[in-house]
């Protein structure tokens, strides 16, 4: 543990604080009885109860946990190819194409909503679950090379020459050796990207149809007609959700990174 | 025969030369240490044997067959790696039985020739654990299995024994000359400590930033190193320059400056008139306290520079007339009941048959 002045262990947790107010706030009234405004009125679970009669907010957590998985398992795919392809051919053509590979995360999403929305009504692609897993996998890949790309580069390429010596053709080191070494990496990226996808609202807004509404989207329509604390139950649910999974993410990506040196070697 | 022949191969890493138009040729059932001190190549060329690199040009012939373009898996030669590169992730068993799976052996006979390796390596009731629950003697057992499980034609060992601490290491040596006769393989390994490599080799080679310096028997490079590089790193680290100005049955006389007429051997070859260095190993030096005494050739006064008590010998460092500083190493049985002290003038004396002479 590093000693710090107590001024700045204060001023870290004020902005804890800070960060974390609104979603507690947001927590705490979901639980209030009261129909109308923030005055505490008694705790109550009705507007969970509320939620679970409502069959378009089921449809809508259905059409979201159909988009992110379908999203996610496209993106660990495509991602796992970039990621493993830009590593073997480091240092050739690659430093323009890391840096191509990350701008989606950086473009503010608003114009990549747009771009998108224009793409795909020039390609006339219907908009629909379709469209939205594309749009996901925009920022879902980028996220996902990223992530496995700082565990490639912590693999020992030793390894690998281990492996072919031993007889091991190149798509067995992948399966036998690459593979399983970043099976951690890979919960890692795969929990992020549904997460991600999970609550995305920009992108989703610009290239969903009708019938493809998600969650964030039914938030944004019950929000028009008025904050209510049904929306308070709802969005207390998802940022849980998305905290657990963003947490697991982490958890899985701090596994102990496999080290080249044994323990007991002497350097 | 010869398993493995190396012709004109040169290898690069950019600028870097790593293997510089190395020919060398291995016979069949021998073990051969690459000697070199860091940086000198020794990796790449087992790396080259390997099929793990490929070299620039040169040939790569593997029981008369050019492999240069063979890729490591068809290879029938098997590699143990700098720190192991066991697979953390597979246990003991899984590592060993790796090479075997590859080739698509049943079950059943992986089990077997697992089960028979883990007995020829010791490891019996390991083979649950993985990696990180192995000491690093255990470790090195598992990549030896690992590598001869699959009945390899050539060993290729990178410091095998580099991470083991000195006691495991005089057992482990013993055990590499156990398993070689048992398997019946060529092996190479490299290593940079000279007693190693003199002691386990049937020949090795000193190599040099990426030049073979000499092949040889360990007596032939012990006692007729070709260059005065190649007699440093076995462990002649005593030398003096000067002109060599007569030669006769072998022996050369050499003149110093400030020093009496040097007496010493003549490298295999001859040696031409001109510049050389008197090489004298340390175990070879007689220290006189009490004036020369008769029987040796040469003798140089010095003064006792440091000493260092190294178990069961001394290491006494003595400084020259030129300021060179000469070390000699005496067994602490023998002759000398009180030790030397710093600032000690001693006479240095040493026959002409232990001195050598090379060009410069
Ligand atoms: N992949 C590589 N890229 C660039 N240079 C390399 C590479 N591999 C080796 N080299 C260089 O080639 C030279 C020889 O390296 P090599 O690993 O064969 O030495 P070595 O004799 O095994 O040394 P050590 O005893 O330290 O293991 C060194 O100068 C090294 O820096
Ligand atoms: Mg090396």
């Amino acid at each position: 543990m590093i000693r710090v002045p107590r001024s700045v262990g204060i001023s870290g947790l004020l902005v804890l604080m800070f960060l974390y107010l609104p979603v507690m706030v947001l927590i705490v009234l979901s639980f209030n009885a009261s129909t109308m405004g923030v005055e505490w009125k008694g705790f109550s679970f009705q507007w969970y109860e509320k939620l679970l009669a409502d069959r378009s907010i089921i449809d809508a957590t259905v059409n979201s946990l159909m988009i992110a998985s379908i999203s996610t398992v496209l993106s660990l795919l495509f991602g796992l190819g970039a990621a493993i392809g830009l590593e073997t051919w480091r240092g050739r053509h690659t430093s323009w194409m890391n840096i191509l590979i990350l701008l989606p995360l950086v473009i503010p999403e608003i114009l990549m909503g747009v771009a998108l929305l224009m793409v795909f009504v020039l390609f006339q692609v219907p908009l629909g679950f379709g469209s939205i897993i594309i749009g996901h996998m925009v920022f879902n890949v980028p996220l996902t090379v990223v992530i496995l790309r700082a565990r490639l580069r912590k693999l020992d390429p030793t390894w690998e020459d281990a492996a072919r010596d031993l007889g091991a053709t190149s798509w067995e080191v992948l399966t036998h050796i690459t593979l399983p070494m970043l099976r951690p990496a890979i919960w890692g990226a795969a929990l992020l990207s549904f997460t991600v996808s999970l609550d995305d609202f920009v992108v989703t807004f610009f290239v969903a149809g009708p019938g493809s509404t998600t969650l964030p989207l039914k938030v944004f329509s019950m929000i028009k007609t008025g904050m209510t604390p049904e929306v308070n139950a709802l969005s207390a649910i998802m940022v849980v959700v998305s905290m657990v999974f963003v947490g697991l993410s982490w958890i899985f990506q701090q596994r102990a990174p496999v080290s080249p040196t044994t323990p007991s070697s002497s350097e | 025969m010869h398993t493995v022949v190396l012709e004109n191969v040169v290898k690069t890493h950019g600028q870097v030369v790593a293997v510089d138009d190395v020919t060398l040729s291995i016979k069949s059932g021998e073990f051969f240490s690459i000697l070199g001190p860091s940086g000198s190549g020794k990796t790449t060329i087992l790396r080259l044997i390997a099929g793990l690199d490929v070299p620039d040009s040169g040939t790569i012939t593997l029981q008369q067959r050019i492999v240069n373009a063979d890729p490591p898996h068809v290879r029938p030669v098997n590699m143990v790696f700098q720190h192991y590169a066991l697979f953390p992730h597979m246990t003991v068993f899984e590592n060993i039985a790796f090479g075997l799976r590859m080739h698509r052996q049943s079950r059943q006979d992986i089990r077997e020739a697992v089960e028979e390796m883990v007995a020829l390596v010791r490891l019996k009731g390991k083979t649950q654990r993985f990696p990180a629950q192995l000491s690093g003697g255990e470790q090195q057992r598992v990549a030896l299995a690992r590598a001869l499980v699959n009945r390899p034609v050539v060993l290729l060992l990178d410091e095998p024994l580099a991470a083991l601490d000195q006691q495991l290491r005089q057992d482990m040596q013993a055990e590499l000359k156990r398993l070689q006769q048992e398997v019946n393989a060529t092996f190479i390994c490299v290593t940079h400590q000279q007693d190693e490599a003199l002691m386990l080799s049937d020949r090795l080679g000193v190599m040099h930033r990426g030049t073979l310096l000499q092949v040889g028997t360990p007596q032939e490079i012990y006692e007729q190193p070709v260059s005065s590089t190649v007699a440093k790193f076995i462990g002649l680290s005593n030398s003096l320059s000067g002109m060599v100005t007569r030669t006769e049955n072998n022996f050369c006389w050499i003149q110093a400056e400030a020093f009496p007429t040097v007496m010493a051997r003549c490298p295999e070859g001859g040696v031409e008139h001109g510049s050389a260095t008197v090489m004298v190993r340390p175990e070879r030096l007689h220290i006189s306290v009490d004036g020369p005494v008769n029987g040796y050739e040469n003798t140089f006064p010095a003064i006792v520079h440091h000493v260092v008590f190294h178990g069961n010998e001394m290491f006494y460092q003595f400084r020259l007339r030129n300021d060179a500083i000469w070390t000699a190493r005496v067994p602490i049985a023998g002759t000398h009941a009180r030790p030397l002290v710093p600032g000690q003038s001693v006479y240095l004396q040493w026959a002409a048959h232990d001195g050598l002479v090379l060009s410069s």
